[in-house]
């Protein structure tokens, strides 16, 4: 029973409208990252992007793992994968409230007829060495939207900032749709026969078998062993990067070859993005692993503070590797704009 | 005089900072005010709403002209010859004066050139533009953030700003916004933007603009509370202040709705309905005569109705999922009763260094099995078979879906858990409520408002899982100092005093953070303590500081008294009370204040003489006693100790106190009488020893030395 929403959209409907929403307001529709993350910041169009000084601009979809949250499909509310949307606006535009706003009206949701609070809510992620300020928006006592103003991220300040839109998709499709279970809501409706297609059609089994696989089924032993091995691997990969900073020539090349930049040939093409793949196979391994009861108290404060390690390792030899091999852009500016950014990579006070 | 407004526009402002934000702003800019004579600070009014600090004041248009003396070179340097030397002619260009202008002064340190200068006044307008992007840049929040350069901090980005004097914009800039006369509306029920035209108009134009200020708002929510539980007969709205502040302070323009919940859901501990609505929902819970929930509660909304019903079916909603979440947790916490889950604890930290939930279970249990101990040969009663099982599932609730949801309900749930659930065979069902109401109570007092917990079996248990904590975090060398104190270690200190006081327990403080601290013999944790830390003497001092705060702060007794009384002792709660509370009673009358004079005198000949190395007697030598007023002084010191010590043993504090107060004829008499320092060496070490006996033997119960007495 909902007299204003007699046509609610769909799950899939829901999704496209938003996509246009933020595609027309100038952002690259990126598509999900093939990895296993447990939140759309983790993907790298979030967590390197915002470093550096480029502005950027970019929308999401991105399902996230939570290995410890499924519930074999038997709760109505939790979900082991649930998708979010997720916008990053870099740097924040002034109305950047504003246009959070518009895009509820593009769901469909006339504000007149709601009440829209903004509560605080400050996120912060200790895997990925990463915190921001902000609010969860609450739509008739339905958080619908964690709004974020992200000040740090692998432990590096962030200049500019960021404003991150993480829209919670399943709930605020329940809500538009007025259904109780995330089972029940449409996901898509056949124009041609009507025929409905339901999140539980598309996902209960998922929601089942991963459960199970989870809490009871993975191998602990492996899992410990693959999580050690991706560790391992993305450490080398540091190392690696670690020795071409050291070995590089620290004597700036002569102004008259037109050349300034003490750059090292090799940083451009270092595979630092494969780096960070490893680093989010290691996180979701951990949660894993600890879904399956299997880290003990003292290793687990261990484990986080390594997995982090890696994150806030690929940050810093990210923003250096930014600086190294600029993009063109980057090229025109004036030099005083990179002596700034060298400044971001000291470590931040917290 | 002229109406000042400052408004400053703000992206949403979390609901618990801004009070006090506003305040601190009105404060600096009240000195702002007086410190450039511009106004009066009490003139100074505050406006709040999640999305602006504004304020309001009177002001002078500028600052008057003054006048004022300048002084130059002396004349002995001025003038040479009774002429005009070049600092004379330097100083009067200085001042902008003829010579024939500039006077002459006599100061204490002679006489000096001297010229009256005119000093024109600054504008309101001036210096409320120079001055005030300080005075908001000094407002300090507990937490801040950084939009556009990182040294420009604010609690959230700052929008806009209007700052007016009458109908005049005041041009000032506050990270890089430029002041104005625009304000903003309501954002879905008012104006996006609103003209101010005069400062003060500010209120009524925010108003058609759907903004009221704090006051009002709390006002209107109290009465649209009242009109919503109307409908439902003999119901009333549970009283929350903190819920109000906060519904307050996330709203501009509040209404109320009232909605229902399935009736079934009332099977659920009202505990659990009421954090969900009241914590995670922010809704006021509705109850009837007798305080029992009823299915509704009543939702502050931060716009100005809900004619159609569409926002009261979303709350409705949003609260069928989390009681239907909560319900859930309950039914499937339940296949794994909490007997079970004490070895789960090995899987929960309770701090890095410290180990896990269960090393601290053991722990405290065994803390709980000396704390009864003590307090059974004490001669107090305690069932047996209760504190040892409530110690062991104590933290088993920490591994539960509902607490792990709704973590505030930590101990409450294990609480309601064991009094459902079988928790041994054979256990008669008194003690296993005993068990329960004992893990219900383990966190209380959770701050010196809290009551206690109920019963003394769960006195035990609050008291060594706080201990623990404490000992531990001290061992470790993480003591809170200033305002650091991120374990909330003084507020569990404040804890075990109170439930001592409150429960008349015979315990002393140091013995049980000693205890606690033996509890961590042999270790893991052990081997993280610090050496560096004195273990023994920071509890003693924390200890001391905590049971001062509670005399004083909560049980209202006079600084000194407190001072007095802890001077004498500071281990044993309930008795440094009674004492307080008996040198409180006494303290009024003239005998007592003059033998507190009289003490404060006896402890400065004693430390003169210490310092000077003046030898004291050993003990009194009667041979030695010579004027009479020393002989009776003497005389009565065996007979009133004995008479005080009997009545200190009784704990009879008061009669105690007035025998003392007793000595006062005689001890004036001595003063009056007997020179203490005379240069005879015996003599003078006999009376030292005189004095040092009075003040020893009477100063068991308070030193009165630190009592403070008028005028002496």
């Amino acid at each position: 029973m909902n007299q204003t929403k007699p046509n609610p959209p769909t799950f899939q409907d829901l999704i496209l409208r938003l996509q246009t929403f933020w595609a027309d307001r100038g952002c690259v529709l990126q598509q999900p990252y093939d990895v296993e993350v447990g939140a759309g910041t983790m993907a790298p169009e979030t967590f390197l992007r915002v470093l550096g000084p480029q502005p950027y601009k970019v929308a999401y979809v991105q399902p996230s793992r939570r290995p410890a949250d499924g519930r074999y499909g038997e709760n109505p509310n939790r979900l082991f994968k649930h998708l979010q949307l997720q916008v990053i606006l870099k740097p924040p535009p002034e109305n950047v409230q504003e246009l959070y706003l518009e895009s509820l009206g593009a769901m469909g949701i006339d504000l007149r007829q709601h009440d829209i609070k903004f509560e605080e809510d400050n996120w912060e992620s200790p895997t990925l060495g990463a915190w921001g300020i902000g609010w969860q928006v609450m739509l008739d006592g339905l958080e619908i939207t964690q709004f974020t103003y992200f000040q740090q991220c692998g432990g590096v300040d962030l200049d500019p900032i960021s404003a991150e839109l993480t829209y919670g998709l399943e709930r605020i499709a329940a809500f538009l749709q007025d259904v109780d279970s995330i089972y029940d809501i449409v996901w898509a409706r056949d124009p041609e026969t009507g025929r409905v297609t339901t999140y539980g059609d598309v996902r209960l089994a998922d929601e089942l078998q991963f459960s199970v696989y989870n809490f009871e089924a993975a191998d602990v032993e492996r899992t410990w062993k693959h999580f050690e091995l991706c560790e391992a691997e993305c450490k080398g990969l540091l190392e690696k990067y670690a020795a071409l900073e050291k070995g590089q020539n620290p004597r700036p090349v002569s102004p008259k070859n037109g050349e300034t930049r003490t750059g090292h040939p090799d940083k451009k093409r270092f595979p630092l993005l494969g780096a960070y793949d490893l680093c989010l196979k290691c996180s979701h391994l951990f949660n894993i692993l600890d879904a399956r009861g299997a880290i003990s108290v003292t290793e687990r404060v261990g484990v986080i503070a390594r997995v982090r390690a890696l994150a806030v390792g690929i940050a810093k030899a990210w923003v250096d590797q930014q600086r190294e091999a600029p993009t063109e852009s980057e090229d025109e500016e004036p030099a005083g704009r990179k002596e700034k950014a060298k400044k971001e990579v000291a470590p931040a006070v917290s | 005089m002229p109406d000042f407004l400052l408004e400053i526009g703000c992206e949403e402002i979390p609901a618990r900072m801004i009070d006090d934000a506003l305040q601190q702003l009105g404060m600096r800019v009240g000195e702002l005010l007086a410190r450039e004579g511009l106004g009066l600070p009490a003139s100074v009014r505050g406006f709040s709403t999640p999305r602006r600090l504004s304020l309001m004041a009177s002001v002078s248009p500028g600052q008057p002209d003054v006048e004022e003396q300048v002084l130059g070179p002396s004349v002995k340097v001025a003038y040479k010859d009774g002429e005009p030397a070049p600092p004379a002619h330097a100083f009067a260009k200085k001042v902008g004066l003829s010579l024939a202008e500039v006077k002459k002064v006599t100061t204490p340190k002679g006489e000096y050139l001297a010229a009256t200068v005119k000093k024109k006044g600054r504008t309101a307008r001036e210096i409320l533009a120079d001055f005030l992007p300080k005075e908001i840049n000094g407002i300090s929040w507990p937490k801040n953030m950084y939009w556009r350069k990182p040294s420009e901090r604010f609690v959230r980005p700052v929008r806009w700003l209007v700052a007016m004097l009458d109908g005049e914009v005041v041009p000032l800039e506050f990270d890089g916004i430029a002041a104005g006369k625009t304000s903003r509306g309501h954002r879905v029920i008012g104006q996006s933007q609103v003209e101010i035209p005069q400062a003060s108009a500010y209120i009524e134009v925010l108003r058609t603009a759907k903004v009221l200020d704090a006051q009002e708002r709390l006002i209107q929510i109290r009465k649209a509370l009242d009109e919503a539980t109307r409908a439902i007969p003999g119901a009333r709205w549970r009283e929350d202040k903190s819920l109000l502040d906060t519904v307050v302070n996330l709203t501009e323009y509040p209404s109320v709705i009232l909605g229902n919940f399935d009736r079934e859901f009332l099977e659920l501990p009202a505990e659990v309905l009421v954090t969900v609505m009241r914590d995670h929902q922010k809704y006021f819970a509705v109850e009837d005569a007798s305080g029992k929930l009823l299915p509704y509660f009543l939702a502050v909304l931060n716009t100005d109705g809900d004619p159609q019903g569409i926002i009261r079916h979303g709350h409705e909603r949003v609260l069928r999922a989390r009681f239907t979440d909560a319900r859930f947790f309950w039914q499937t916490d339940q296949k794994h009763p909490l007997r079970e889950r004490g070895e789960w604890l090995k899987h929960v930290t309770f701090q890095k260094d410290l180990g896990s939930y269960y090393e601290k279970t053991l722990r405290v249990q065994r803390l709980c099995s000396w704390l009864s101990e003590s307090v059974r040969q004490n001669g107090m009663a305690i069932r047996p078979g209760v504190i040892h099982k409530a110690a062991y599932l104590a933290k088993t609730d920490l591994t539960t879906d509902l607490v792990k949801e709704f973590t505030e309900l930590q101990g409450i749930v294990g609480g309601l858990y064991a009094r459902v659930q079988q928790l041994d065979e054979d256990l008669p069902e008194s003690t296993r409520f005993a068990i329960a109401d004992a893990i219900y109570d383990q966190y209380k007092p959770e701050s010196m408002e809290d009551s206690v917990p109920r019963t003394v079996e769960g006195a035990m248990l609050a008291i060594g899982d706080k201990a623990d904590s404490i000992a531990g975090m001290f061992a470790l060398g993480i003591i809170p100092s200033g305002s650091r104190d991120p374990f909330a270690l003084r507020r569990q200190a404040n804890g075990i005093v109170k439930t001592i006081a409150e429960k008349k327990l015979p315990l002393l403080l140091t013995e049980v953070l000693f205890a606690a601290r033996e509890a961590y013999r042999g270790s893991e944790a052990e081997k993280k303590f610090s050496a560096k830390v004195d273990f023994n003497g920071a509890v003693q001092d924390f200890f001391r500081e905590r049971l001062e705060f509670y005399l004083r702060d909560v049980l209202g007794f006079k600084y000194d008294v407190v001072n007095a009384v802890l001077a004498a002792g500071a281990d044993d709660v309930v008795d440094a009370a009674a004492r307080a509370e008996a040198v409180s009673k006494v303290r009024p009358s003239a005998d007592f204040e003059s033998i507190s004079v009289a003490f404060k005198r006896i402890k400065n000949i004693l430390r003169q003489a210490s310092e000077t190395g003046k030898q004291v007697g050993a003990g009194i030598d009667g041979n030695t006693l010579g004027e009479s007023a020393e002989k009776d002084l003497a005389a009565m010191i065996p007979v009133t100790a004995k008479a005080v010590e009997e009545l200190r043993q009784k704990h009879d504090y008061e009669p105690a106190l007035v025998e003392i107060s007793k000595l006062r004829p005689a001890v004036d008499t001595f003063f009056d009488k007997v020179m203490v320092m005379v240069e005879d060496e015996r003599v003078r070490a006999n009376r030292l020893a005189l004095l040092a006996t009075l003040l020893k033997e009477f100063s068991t119960i308070a030193d009165f030395s630190e009592i403070v007495t008028e005028g002496k």
